[in-house]
């Protein structure tokens, strides 16, 4: 049986709150295993190697979002990431820009997205609502309405398509995909009685809707491939005819 | 239910006031419900540069007449002139061309005025742009800050072009345009302004079509791909026809050198 391949990961080691520390790349050498992910990777390191190597994950499946870094140049998932792709076996690992750094490879993406939750107010609006007889059966859904809403409620705010976006990279204060996203979810909802005007309010702004250059870096790195283009495409469409 | 924008700096007593006063219709026009003008100026970018686009690839397409002969490009220039109208003598009337030249000027500068809002702004700004795109090699991510390049470029090349345009418009034709470009000097900024536009241009409407979301259709992935090899093939369509043209009028203007500001008469093509 043929050795295994040998992988060289250069990864930024940095610790914000540790005074004195300077933003660093370490290289670290392993064995490539068969169907290795760079998320298995890392937990090879820091188990054998150095345990201090930060870094986030919770599901090793590609459902929960923890583990969104940069590898090689491209914002996404470690734990769907195959070693194998990289044909010299040599990848550099970033922590994703954009959002706050809590050392090495982990940043917090919670805070961002609780941000943009609020911002968009990301919960059913209906007035009457609050009027209903909670002892009565919901209306059924359209199937293909649960359907479209499902699709567009894929969002793992992973926080890929952030880092991806050079808008949001040079302007802090833009909304992003993750965002429209979600806004694109709750306006596919007929739960939600918000008007065009209404979402006018929210995202008709250069921080908003008419911020976004269609630089695509959400479309091509998001992980869940959701629909980012369309649906983008879609709310500017939608907030341009709103009165 | 009434809105107030996040970040609005009115005070509650202050909007009570002028509710009292029986101002509200106006408070609410201009301060309270959200500007329509962000959406304006989005639809009024995409729509000038539409027209910018449009404009530019029809004008090289008419330029490249001198491919096909001196006369062609004569023949054409006299009829943007409207010399249909002027039968009994050759030419039409020039100050068409100015009228055009000053439409396209005000539609460039308004262009450009919209479309800065979206260059960097700080020295800041710039910086993570351009990180952003050492660390992605994203193709339309890189093609945008094309944009931003060619289009600065257009701002002074385009100018002096259209200036002259507006102020010389009886000095297009074979000669007047060869020696404009040899004799006058001008083959620089032509050269240079031939890949600003056609890159800015080509880009630019490809980008249109993503941003609006106008051939989706059931496939925006597809879509997208085929609007890319497209664009593609337009830049290097342009390219080539805005090459040839040029060193036809290249070659033109140093074999009329001698006779520079000379006219070309209509039929004296060997």
């Amino acid at each position: 049986m043929s050795s295994p391949r040998k992988l060289k990961l250069n990864v930024l080691r940095y610790d914000p709150r540790k005074e004195g520390d300077e933003p660093r790349m370490v290289t670290y050498e392993l064995d490539e295993a068969p169907s290795m992910t760079i998320f298995i990777a890392l937990n090879e390191i820091r188990r054998k190697q150095d345990s201090s190597l930060k870094f986030d994950f919770v599901c090793r499946a590609g459902i929960c979002g923890s583990c969104g870094m940069v590898i090689n140049g491209r914002p996404d998932l470690a734990c769907r990431t195959l070693t194998s792709q990289f044909e010299d076996g040599e990848i550099t690992l970033l922590p994703l820009p954009a959002f706050e750094l809590i050392g090495d490879l982990s940043v917090d993406t919670g805070k961002f997205m609780r941000a943009m939750s609020e911002r968009v107010e990301s919960w059913i609006h209906d007035e009457e609502a609050e009027r209903r007889e909670l002892t009565v059966l919901e209306e059924p859904m359209d199937p293909d309405t649960a359907d479209r809403i499902y699709e567009l409620d894929r969002c793992i705010e992973c926080g890929c398509c952030i880092s991806a976006c050079g808008t949001a990279r040079m302007r802090p204060a833009f909304l992003g995909a993750a965002g429209f996203m979600r806004v694109a979810r709750f306006e596919a909802d007929p739960r939600d009685k918000r008007t065009a005007e209404g979402w006018y309010d929210l995202l008709g702004d250069d921080d908003g809707i008419f911020g976004c250059m269609s630089l695509m870096g959400c479309e091509d790195h998001c992980p869940k491939d959701l629909p980012h283009q369309n649906r983008i495409a879609y709310m500017r469409r939608k907030l341009v005819q709103s009165r | 239910m009434l809105r107030v924008p996040r970040g609005c700096c009115l005070q509650q007593e202050h909007i009570m006031s002028k509710v009292v006063d029986g101002e509200m219709p106006r408070l609410l026009r201009d301060e309270v419900k959200k500007s329509r003008w962000p959406a304006r100026l989005d639809l009024a970018q995409s729509f000038s540069g539409l027209a910018l686009g449009l404009f530019m690839w029809t004008h090289l397409i008419l330029v490249s007449s001198i491919l096909i002969s001196k006369d062609a490009m004569m023949k054409l220039t006299y009829f943007m002139e409207a010399s249909f109208l002027k039968p009994e003598e050759p030419g039409g009337y020039p100050l068409l061309v100015s009228a055009t030249a000053i439409a396209v000027f005000l539609l460039f500068i308004a262009h450009a005025g919209l479309a800065m809002r979206k260059f960097p702004a700080t020295w800041k700004q710039h910086r993570v742009f351009r990180a952003q795109m050492a660390m992605m090699k994203h193709s339309d991510t890189n093609q945008w800050y094309t944009q931003v390049v060619t289009g600065f470029i257009m701002f002074f090349l385009g100018s002096v072009h259209l200036y002259i345009m507006a102020s010389q418009p009886d000095n297009i034709g074979p000669y007047a345009s060869a020696d404009r470009m040899w004799s006058g000097h001008m083959w620089p900024l032509y050269l240079v302004l031939l890949f600003a536009v056609e890159l800015h241009g080509a880009i630019g409407m490809y980008r249109l079509a993503i941003k609006w979301g106008v051939f989706d259709g059931d496939d925006p992935r597809r879509t997208r791909r085929r609007l890319k090899t497209v664009k593609t093939l337009i830049t290097v369509f342009f390219l080539a026809l805005g090459l040839a043209s040029f060193a036809a009028y290249v070659k033109i203007g140093i074999e009329h050198a001698p006779h520079a500001g000379e006219r070309y008469q209509l039929g004296s093509e060997p």
